[in-house]
């Protein structure tokens, strides 16, 4: 293959072979340097010995242990991990339902349903973060709970708009199922219970993942929904961050941000690779 | 309840189905015997699908009644009948290997794991896939993967076994091969097969009776020899092979059971038959005997006509015929010998001929 693909490099450019020619080349350079420069230069300093941004003053680690000597820090982290984890597992199964149930049944409005549904996913975060607010006041959501009770609001929150993502990847992949095997399986005596944990949950198990991992990610790396549902009590790495950022941007401010991006970019490539190779696979058949 | 042996294994009684303003399946009633081989087949959207998905359990008649074995299966769920499917795309479980796939069904009803192994074991050799039991299904090979399916079904020993166009999905030269050993394998379990195809050839080929459907409704059953040779009606003559129609009027002979027919093409003949008024006549293509001289023989129909066209296939030819119609009359004659079929080309006038005796009397 490898082999293969040098031969085909060498070969003339052709008519649609637009990104063989400079000048676009060019273009997709510079955007992608406008695009991420900051994002490394972000990752790099976080290394600088130095108290400023400015100048490199060679490699260190030591923002790196100041970090997780910061107890307020690390708290918050903590709180995020478990935000992230709950919302997740509470995402999958609203949106494993929900998809089941837009695939499996026909009913008035469904189509409004699904619409409305995924309605999260396009209102502006700051619309939803006020909404989430507003309704906790309202509600009078207890404030002062033990930990990780006093999380419940912020991860309801989360779920609101982490679970819209994970209805979307099974419900995509559900449209794969070829729904012969649920009658096969029906036909040799399984029951609805079989059917779903032998033939339905298989077939979606890289759906639930993938759909997961969006949810952890989105939740893990969300701030201003969380602003705005946070206590004093329950600070989240984004929203520490942000507070760190207002009395100066110092190198562990950098190392924090690195390993949030880190984690996040992570755990999307993971989620994006099993839901493209899951709808592969069935196209592949 | 001790079932005679001699009552049917399936018996429809007025089923009816209808999606929407659909009727599906009108008012069939039909009776299967034990150990038979038998099919449906029709043009598609005639029922014949809807009517197996019935016996299954995947759809619930709207009036009539399911009786298996004797006993009223109408509302039991699928899960619950003596009746096992192979689905028309196989629907093998792309994450279990082939021993797993075949193994589903009797984990699902509990049995003892060295009985479900040993008669996983003699599934595999029956279906002749024995060494492959580890194997994925997308490492096989569509005709393996119908064995799959039919070893996954027959080893939960079924009273029947259902197949929906089992053959559609494989080439041509696989399917041939599969018909006879859909045969030889039914004959070896003893289980009543019901097929389901819209391939007549396929059917009289494999089945001991078949079922003709049409419109949600049943118009013949008989075995594929009486089927063919004496089709009680259009419909069934049409599609069980290929035939020749012709329109002409019946009128009393005065012999009793024998009738006058005249048709502008032959002029008057007589027949068995007590049909009165218009008729339609056929005749099958390999009855027809074509010939450059009129044939002097008592007992024959001739037409004159001139030869539009010749499909060879090989074994045999097919020739059309013009006889002042509109529709060409097709005669099949067997390439015997090699230039046989050159004896004739297009544009020769030609005289055909066929023995009354195969003249079909069609009145519906």
């Amino acid at each position: 293959m490898k082999r293969f693909a040098k031969l085909t490099r060498r070969a003339p450019s052709g008519l649609l072979d637009y990104h063989r020619r400079w000048p676009l080349r060019l273009v997709m350079v510079a955007t992608l340097i406008f695009l991420y420069a900051p994002v490394v230069a972000l990752m790099a300093f976080s290394f600088n010995d130095s108290k400023r941004n400015i100048v490199w003053h060679g490699f260190t680690l030591k923002y790196y242990e100041k970090l997780f000597a910061n107890t307020e820090l690390m708290q918050a982290f903590a709180n995020s991990l478990t935000i992230a984890f709950f919302s997740t597992l509470i995402s999958v199964l609203l949106g494993t339902l929900a998809a089941i149930a837009l695939w499996r049944f026909k009913f008035p409005g469904q189509r409004l349903y699904e619409g409305v549904m995924a309605m999260p996913i396009v209102i502006p975060e700051i619309c939803m973060g006020i909404a989430m607010m507003a309704f906790m006041a309202r509600t009078g959501w207890p404030q002062d709970l033990i930990w990780p009770l006093n999380l419940g609001a912020i991860m309801i929150a989360h779920v609101a708009f982490s679970f819209p993502f994970a209805a979307i990847v099974i419900r995509a992949r559900l449209e794969s199922f070829n729904r012969q095997l649920a009658d096969a399986a029906r036909d040799l005596g399984a029951s609805e219970f079989h059917v779903f944990r032998d033939i339905l949950f298989p077939h979606l198990s890289p759906a639930l993942l993938a759909g997961g991992l969006l949810a952890f990610t989105l939740s893990l790396d969300d701030f201003v929904i969380t602003f705005f549902t946070s206590g004093p009590n329950s600070v989240t790495f984004p929203v520490k961050i942000y507070s760190m950022v207002r009395f100066s941007v110092t190198p562990e401010v950098n190392a924090a941000s690195t390993i949030l991006i880190a984690m996040t970019i992570g755990l999307t490539a993971i989620g994006l690779r099993l839901h493209y190779r899951s709808q592969f696979q069935e196209t592949a058949k | 309840m001790m079932q005679n042996q001699s009552d049917p294994i399936i018996r429809l009684q007025g089923l009816c189905k209808s999606f929407g303003d659909m009727r599906a399946v009108d008012a069939v009633s039909l009776e299967i015997q034990r150990g038979e081989f038998f099919a449906l087949v029709g043009p598609s959207g005639c029922g014949k699908t809807t009517l197996l998905r019935m016996l299954a359990g995947f759809e619930t008649p709207d009036a009539g009644q399911i009786l298996i074995d004797g006993r009223n299966m109408t509302n039991v769920a699928a899960n619950k009948r003596p009746i096992n499917m192979v689905f028309q795309s196989y629907a093998v479980f792309p994450h279990m290997n082939v021993a797993e796939n075949i193994a589903y069904g009797l984990k699902i009803a509990g049995l003892a794991r060295d009985e479900i192994q040993s008669r996983v074991e003699e599934a595999l050799t029956l279906v002749k896939l024995a060494g492959q039991q580890l194997k994925k299904p997308d490492q096989l090979s569509g005709g393996q993967r119908q064995r799959v399916a039919l070893a996954r079904a027959l080893v939960m020993r079924p009273q029947v076994l259902l197949l929906d166009e089992p053959l559609s999905a494989l080439d041509a030269k696989l399917r041939e091969a599969m018909q006879l050993e859909l045969v030889h394998l039914q004959k070896t379990v003893g289980i009543t097969f019901l097929i389901v195809t819209h391939d007549q050839s396929e059917a009289l080929s494999m089945a001991d009776r078949i079922a003709v459907m049409q419109d949600g409704a049943v118009r013949q059953v008989a075995g594929p020899k009486a089927l063919y040779e004496t089709p009680n009606c259009r419909f069934v003559a049409d599609f069980i092979g290929k035939i020749n129609l012709f329109e002409a009027m019946a009128a009393p002979a005065g012999k009793p059971g024998r009738i006058r027919i005249s048709s502008i093409l032959f002029g008057d003949q007589e027949l068995d038959g007590n049909a009165r008024g218009s008729v339609t006549l056929a005749v099958r293509p390999e009855k027809i005997h074509i010939s450059h001289h009129r044939a002097a023989q008592d007992g024959l129909i001739s037409i004159a006509g001139m030869i539009m066209d010749i499909s060879y296939f090989g074994g045999y030819s097919n020739i059309f015929i013009d006889i002042g119609t509109g529709h060409p009359l097709m005669a099949s004659i067997t390439n015997f010998h090699p230039d046989g079929a050159n004896a004739f080309s297009r544009g020769d006038p030609i005289w055909c001929s066929w023995r009354d005796t195969d003249t079909l009397l069609l009145t519906d």
